[in-house]
């Protein structure tokens, strides 16, 4: 046993780094694919939308830890590769955040009038000028704070990547906890830098709101 | 030639025969006006015309184009073609001059330097300079509807339709919509206008058209059609909507 100190902290630190890394890559890779996910789901020919709506629905119906387990233990069985475990868990957490922030992105476009792209098409527009300009601003605006909601989600979702032995801030804690048996301070310092990393994000969206919706 | 040319249009939504075989020409510089009940299909035909709605058969020339054809320039015939409606539709999070410039900059009819310039003439032109500065909610439902025909304007159309446009205006608003469009009547737009407001049907439009059960059933100059009603039915719509 030994007591907490500078060294402690700085691992926490350092750990902090991998659950900013799952996130950037989860949203990197996730986002792009959600946007698409949520047009689909919107689109003109059923086939796509259903299909869409399927894929979404088993996403969703997955826990997150399924989706880590099946990328990581199962494509060896399935598939007779064996996947690198940052492979493994990027697919995961791209997945999962295409799913949920496609699902959210599809809510707010529903959430705009037919009216408006309507009125779009009436001055000339193509249906990609329409959404750009007239659709996509609004969809913004009103999927924004359930966005927030998910990074925030997704933020304290990647701890679960500690089980494939990604030394995030959750593992971290539990491993400086172990060692320095101080397990309140070392629990109370995980807990502030996630509302640490959380909390930008709150205010951030904020001002976003704030600034879309000039009107107000 | 007419503008305008509807040969024998039938449009069914689901089971009910909305039109049922409407043939109807507009000349150039024409102010025609559809009255009917609700359901008799007036909206119906105006949102035709511009391909808003496809049709059944029969077909519908705009300047001599078959507008329900496969038309690889649909977007151009729409930049022609003005169509205000109800619940005027603006852009919420878009201030009025952007409103109004938006197609225009997006088609390329104007360049960015232009833009300004064009909404406070287009503004003028509906009695609202003072108003380009403004968000669409900041203003009365007569405002925005003529800050709506007014994003029409800018895209110099050759025709205008007009879809029950003052119907979800206050009494009191409905005045200063219809003096707008009575001053674009006078100027010589092309007008074809679906409405319930029979002063300004008898007192701008050359024709009313009058639509009974998804069929053109009498049409005429105004002083005739109000006075002489031939059939019994435009009587009692008459006589109902007064």
């Amino acid at each position: 046993m030994r007591s907490f100190t500078l060294i402690d902290l700085v691992s926490l630190f350092a750990a902090l780094r991998w659950t900013v890394a799952l996130v950037v890559l989860a949203l990197a890779f996730g986002a792009p694919l959600a946007l698409g996910l949520a047009l689909g789901r919107i689109s003109r020919f059923s086939g796509l939308r259903w299909g869409m709506a399927a894929l979404i629905q088993t996403i969703q119906s997955v826990p997150l830890l399924g989706l880590l387990f099946f990328f990581y233990f199962g494509m060896p069985v399935f598939l007779g590769i064996q996947v690198p475990a940052i492979i493994a868990v990027t697919v995961a957490y791209t997945l999962y955040t295409a799913a949920f922030l496609g699902e959210i992105w599809r809510g707010g476009l529903d959430a705009v009038k037919q009216a408006q792209w309507e009125a779009g098409a009436c001055l000339g527009l193509s249906a990609w000028q329409q959404f750009r300009h007239i659709i996509a601003p609004q969809a913004l605006r009103l999927s924004l704070p359930p966005t927030v909601g998910f990074l925030v989600q997704l933020i304290k979702g990647t701890s679960l990547a500690s089980i494939l032995g990604f030394v995030e801030l959750a593992r971290a804690g539990q491993v400086v906890s172990a060692a320095t048996f101080q397990p309140l301070l070392t629990y109370a310092l995980v807990a502030a830098l996630y509302f640490a990393l959380c909390l930008p994000l709150t205010l951030w969206s904020r001002s976003l709101e704030a600034r879309l919706d000039g009107s107000r | 030639m007419a503008l305008v040319e509807i040969r024998d249009v039938h449009k069914t939504f689901g089971k009910v025969e909305v039109l049922k075989g409407v043939s109807l020409d507009v000349r150039e510089g024409e102010i025609v006006t559809i009255i009917g009940r609700s359901g008799s299909g007036k909206s119906t035909l105006l949102r035709c015309i511009n391909a808003l709605e496809s049709v059944d058969s029969g077909e519908i020339r705009v300047e001599g184009r078959h507008v329900h054809a496969k038309m690889p320039d649909l977007k151009q015939f729409r930049q022609r073609v003005g169509i205000v409606f109800q619940a005027f539709n603006l852009f919420p999070h878009l201030k009025v001059e952007r409103n109004i410039t938006l197609a225009p900059l997006l088609t390329g009819r104007i360049g960015k330097s232009g833009a300004r310039a064009l909404a406070e003439d287009v503004l003028t032109r509906v009695g609202l300079a003072d108003k380009i500065d403004a968000w669409p909610e900041q203003l009365s439902g007569g405002q925005q509807q003529r800050v709506a025909i007014a994003r029409c304007l800018a895209m110099a159309p050759h025709l205008m339709l007009f879809d029950e446009v003052t119907s979800a205006l206050d009494p009191e608003l409905v005045g200063e919509v219809l003096k707008v469009m009575e001053a674009m009547a006078k100027q010589g737009m092309t007008m074809i206008l679906v409405t319930h407001e029979m002063g300004f049907a008898r007192n701008v439009a050359n024709r009313i058209v009058f639509m009974h059960q998804g069929r053109v059933w009498e049409q005429g100059p105004p002083a005739k059609l109000f006075a002489n009603p031939e059939t019994p039915e435009l009587a009692s719509f008459i006589a109902s909507a007064k």
